[in-house]
């Protein structure tokens, strides 16, 4: 984006912080903290060193249930929308866990793994782990024959065939569903937090709650969760401009 | 051509019957053809006639209902990279460059014999100044020369063009035809080209095998004895054009 694209978007949040620091400062009853406030609790939260603490707990939580669903349901995923057989074997019960929202999996995630790190990790797991399955299913499954016949036509093995013609080929489309599916990890990892472990945003905002109604905290928590998942998502976009990936999105 | 020379590819008896839903169809019927070595022979027939399927089977990516294919005496039991296959400018791959295309089916080579291979063919398509373009920045005539361009770097010894300049504007395929029979005469490979366009097959062909309705049968094999370049006004092109033109009409009543 070039300079003046940014313009618009930074004007607009001004205004709106402006609108909504006037709302603040106009209301009776304290029932929202005003920007400046939130600001305020934000420079507590600095101060106390807990800002970087529970950002790093949160993104810790994020990069070890993301991954690990990475790992496992990506080649899952390929290899299952590889073979027909497979996917129609696999798709009743990936159909029937997909509707379960991975909070309903808390208890049974504080059952099995207790209070802590590993229970949040395991939830975020979860969340990712279908999205992910069914992008790599799909993004295998719509490989053009074309490419495959072209790969054995020039003598691929299927080592080859997999790491020089399929790998390529649904790059994009997996890029895509993880992009997606960090999203969706990370609006987990909040709920998560909430119920499961002593610290991380998540924490940060139930805590703040009940130790005492520091909303200044809870809206500081909501911001920074905001801040964090667009540059999660930037970081994500960036990898859609690499040329060798880029193609499907470029042409027709 | 002389007569002296060998077969390189035989089609005995073939048929092919698809099976869909229970229901059975036939698409290749008793097909009996054989193709010397570097000839030029173009399968004519309308779309949906079956001569996608004959290539497809000559190809190995389908192996007949019944009957035999055999190159160079050997029976075809599936792809080979002595035998390449041109997909329409579909079959490029988008994520490789123009060089990492060409240079797609030569991993078994030391690095300098492939890149110089490379950097020939680039040079024999007219893709200077492209080798490090991806094929969506290309055009549809420089997609389907980079596709050739592909296929001829492994130097096999059969090419396989199912309409390849299908999808090309008039002028473009003018000149890719002209391309190819440069290339043609050059490297003298054997040439297997399907196509629907009757002008097409009697400019570029040394027969031309015209293929009946479906179940396609062979209807005739037409001799374009006439040496290139060919005068597409001369009497004898007319004659030979004129000639093809009403056997697809017997075959398939138009």
């Amino acid at each position: 984006m070039n300079r003046r694209a940014w313009i618009r978007p930074l004007l607009f949040i001004a205004v709106l912080l402006i609108l909504w620091e006037i709302a603040a400062r106009r209301q009776t009853a304290h029932l929202l903290p005003g920007p400046w406030e939130t600001a305020g609790g934000i420079a507590d939260l600095v101060r106390h060193g807990l800002l970087l603490k529970y950002v790093v707990a949160s993104l810790f939580r994020v990069t070890w249930g993301f991954l690990l669903a990475a790992v496992l349901a990506v080649p899952l995923g390929l290899t299952i929308g590889w073979y027909r057989r497979a996917e129609m074997a696999f798709n009743p019960i990936i159909q029937i866990l997909r509707p379960i929202s991975p909070l309903a999996w808390i208890p049974i995630a504080i059952l099995w793994f207790g209070v802590g790190d590993v229970a949040a990790i395991f939830l975020i797991f979860l969340g990712s782990f279908l999205p992910l399955l069914l992008t790599a299913i799909n993004a295998a499954r719509s490989v053009p024959a074309v490419y495959v016949n072209a790969g054995r036509n020039f003598g691929l093995g299927p080592a080859r065939l997999v790491y020089r013609v399929l790998y390529p080929a649904v790059v994009p489309q997996l890029i895509i569903g993880l992009r997606i599916t960090l999203g969706i990890a990370w609006l987990v990892v909040v709920a998560a937090e909430m119920i499961a472990v002593n610290s991380g945003l998540g924490f940060l905002i139930i805590d703040a709650r009940n130790a005492g109604n520091r909303y200044d905290l809870v809206v500081a928590g909501m911001v920074i969760i905001g801040v964090i998942g667009l540059l999660l998502d930037t970081g994500m976009r960036s990898l859609e401009k690499v040329k060798s990936f880029r193609w499907s999105y470029s042409e027709d | 051509m002389a007569p002296a020379l060998k077969t390189k590819l035989s089609v005995e008896n073939v048929s092919v019957t698809f099976k869909r839903d229970g229901k059975s169809t036939a698409v290749l019927e008793n097909i009996d053809l054989e193709v010397r070595e570097g000839e030029f022979v173009c399968l004519l027939g309308p779309s949906g006639c079956g001569k996608t399927t004959l290539l497809n089977a000559m190809a190995g990516f389908l192996s007949p209902t019944s009957g035999e294919i055999q190159v160079d005496g050997e029976v075809v039991r599936g792809p080979d990279p002595r035998r390449i296959f041109v997909f329409q400018e579909r079959g490029v791959f988008p994520w490789l460059t123009v060089e990492g295309n060409i240079g797609f089916g030569l991993f078994k080579l030391p690095r300098a014999e492939r890149e110089r291979r490379i950097a020939h063919y680039i040079k024999m398509v007219g893709l200077e100044g492209f080798e490090k373009a991806y094929p969506p920045e290309l055009s549809g005539g420089m997609k389907q020369r980079l596709e050739v361009a592909r296929a001829l770097a492994v130097n096999p010894d059969m090419l396989f063009l199912d309409e390849p300049f299908g999808a090309l504007d008039s002028i473009t395929r003018l000149v890719m035809r002209r391309e190819l029979l440069r290339i043609w005469e050059a490297e003298r490979k054997t040439i297997i080209f399907v196509t629907h366009d009757i002008d097409e097959a009697v400019q570029l062909a040394d027969r031309v095998v015209v293929m009946s309705a479906r179940p396609a049968t062979i209807q005739e094999i037409v001799d374009i004895d006439i040496s290139h370049p060919r005068d597409i006004s001369a009497a004898r092109y007319l004659e030979l054009r004129d000639g093809i033109f009403k056997q697809i009409g017997l075959a398939h009543h138009v």
